[in-house]
């Protein structure tokens, strides 16, 4: 199963963030502040507004998770240097993934923990397995049952954006939620 | 600065039918940097060809580059050179004294009747004239470029009383970027007949060596997630030992090569654990909320020291083979990882955090008299040189990853390359018997 991809360019930080594996060019990656991340939400009750699913046959070819005005089209929560501690800030965008993944019948999600560059491979790869598991124990304690989550580690060897600067290492310090 | 020396890698029959076909010729460049203070004074002739040898190899070349990469002797330039005996009847000692040389090695090169070559050579004490060593190293055709690196060994070793490390090899991990194929390779410790392990499109991780030198543990992500493999290098036949839930890291061979310590997830949150490998027992050395990881064997396989943030920061802790309580190690700074002994167990060699930057630092067993190793910014994976004169480590030039070698006793460094790409993760073989 590929994994998959989103590129859509009118929304260029999400395209940056998005963008492994994608051909395009991606534009300079943003720094994912709260405040941006915020902003770039619809306001409103997200949870209320996610419909319920339209069953198991997709009639939509965009589904919510690919719509860029969903709620649930971001799917990365960013962590500050060396703590899986859940910033308050991504508070709002899990429990919209959790609410969506309890309500949708069939589906699966594997968190990706990740790291930046800075320590050892090793160190980092158990840092990305606790914010894996971090973002598993706040998504059950909303409700979703275990069984449909699937946490694991690439620590610092699969970084979303390579180089090396205090914004390429904001962008790879992350669990990315993969459907 | 000494002269770069290029070679293209041999091309490798991947043992694992993984694909490697399109991969082109991986060069390896090794430079040797700073100044080689205190560094004793060694001409090394060129081996005359009797009985019409013809090796494809200039053996006495290979001798001295090892000698010099090993930062304690200085070859001889060869254009210095007056005389080019190959016997001790033809060495006029009195020439050597007065080119100031320490030490003098001659030899020739026969073929053997059986095919391959007899490689005679002698060592002589330049002051006083005597001989220190004479031997003879037989060798296929193809295997001169090693019959090189014994010889190298010997005179190390008698000229110094330690083991050389010449004959050894090297594991490393290399990517071309980010959208490239992951290689475990492993070269010559000088580099050359660098050949592809394992080759995947997903990453690979923390070779590490079994006690023989005959196999490498390690951990690739092939099947999605991390596992550990361990691999027998003649045959490519390889296992997958461990692919629990969660995370499956850090593999280290006990010195008795009986047991592989690890990290795993798989009770919730990152312990070491030892699987025997016989049995296939597996048993949970420590038990901490916290992250516990990068174990590594003491020389006596009685104690392991692993990282641990269970104090608030990654620090290096201890803790008796048989399992029980961890005693902390490191106390300077804030982020001391992934620590090894010195093969004689009088060291250890980490990375640490000091104002930003991630350097090795090698302290004494209980993580005191610091000595910083390496100069970078985003310095890894420090590695013992199996006679402990020596430290290979991961770093970075222009960005790219790089491995870069100290020797203990100098301050000469020299740094392996391949041409493109990032080279990573160097894991020093043990000595080969």
């Amino acid at each position: 199963m590929s994994k998959p991809r989103f590129c859509i360019p009118a929304v260029p930080l999400l395209a940056a963030l998005a963008v492994a594996g994608c051909a395009l060019q991606p534009p300079p990656p943003q720094p994912p502040s709260a405040a941006e991340l915020d902003a770039m939400r619809p306001s409103g009750d997200r949870a209320a507004e996610i419909p319920e699913p339209a069953g198991l046959e997709p009639r939509e070819p965009l589904s919510l998770l690919d719509d860029p005005n969903s709620p649930l089209y971001n799917k990365i929560v960013y962590f500050d240097y060396d703590t899986a501690e859940i910033p308050a800030s991504a508070s709002e965008l899990l429990r919209t993934h959790a609410a969506y993944i309890y309500r949708t019948p069939g589906v699966s999600v594997a968190l990706e923990g990740h790291t930046d560059e800075r320590g050892t491979r090793d160190y980092n790869l158990a840092l990305g397995d606790r914010r894996a598991d971090a973002v598993q124990r706040f998504l059950v304690a909303e409700g979703v049952p275990p069984e449909k989550l699937r946490p694991l580690s690439y620590g610092e060897e699969r970084p979303a954006e390579p180089s090396t600067s205090e914004r390429a290492w904001a962008l790879n310090r992350r669990v990315e939620l993969v459907y | 600065m000494q002269p770069q020396c290029v070679l293209t890698a041999l091309r490798f029959t991947a043992l694992l039918a993984t694909l490697v076909t399109g991969t082109t010729q991986a060069k390896l460049t090794i430079e040797i940097t700073g100044g080689v203070e205190g560094a004793q004074p060694i001409a090394v002739v060129p081996f005359g060809n009797v009985d019409g040898a013809k090796p494809n190899l200039d053996i006495a070349d290979v001798v001295a580059a090892d000698l010099a990469r090993s930062g304690k002797f200085k070859p001889m330039p060869r254009r210095e050179m007056l005389m080019t005996p190959h016997r001790e009847e033809d060495v006029d000692i009195r020439e050597w004294q007065l080119l100031a040389m320490n030490s003098l090695v001659v030899g020739e090169v026969a073929p053997r009747s059986t095919g391959g070559y007899d490689i005679r050579f002698l060592l002589l004490d330049v002051f006083s004239g005597k001989r220190l060593l004479v031997d003879t190293v037989s060798s296929t055709t193809k295997g001169l470029r090693n019959a090189a690196h014994r010889i190298a060994d010997a005179i190390y070793e008698d000229l110094t009383g330690e083991p050389g490390i010449f004959a050894t090899r090297i594991a490393y991990v290399t990517s071309a970027g980010r959208q490239s194929r992951v290689a475990l390779r492993v070269a010559d410790a000088d580099g050359f007949n660098a050949q592809t392990i394992v080759d995947s499109a997903e990453p690979i991780m923390s070779p590490a060596w079994s006690p023989d030198a005959r196999k490498l543990a390690y951990v690739s992500f092939e099947g999605r997630q991390s596992a550990i493999y361990v691999q027998d290098l003649a045959s490519g036949r390889r296992e997958r030992v461990a692919s629990y839930e969660g995370i499956n890291s850090s593999p280290a061979f006990s010195p008795d090569g009986g047991k592989l310590a690890m990290t795993l997830s798989k009770d919730g949150n990152p312990d070491i654990y030892v699987l025997d490998l016989a049995s296939r027992q597996l048993t949970r050395l420590t038990d901490h909320y916290a992250i516990d990881t990068e174990p590594a064997w003491s020389p006596d396989g009685s104690q392991l020291v692993f990282t641990s943030d269970r104090g608030g920061k990654p620090q290096i802790y201890r803790v008796a083979a048989t399992g029980g309580v961890a005693q902390r190690v490191t106390f300077e700074g804030d982020y001391n990882a992934a620590a090894s002994y010195a093969p004689n167990g009088n060291a250890l060699i980490m990375v640490t955090r000091a104002a930003g930057r991630f350097r090795v630092v090698m302290t004494d067993p209980n993580g005191g008299s610091r000595r910083y190793i390496s100069n970078g910014n985003l310095d890894e994976s420090p590695s013992f040189a199996p006679n402990g004169n020596m430290v290979i480590y991961a770093t970075q030039t222009n960005g790219r990853g790089v491995l870069a070698a100290t020797p203990l006793s100098s301050g000469a460094s020299h740094r392996l390359s391949r041409d493109a790409g990032e080279v990573r993760e160097p894991a020093w073989s043990p000595l080969l018997r």
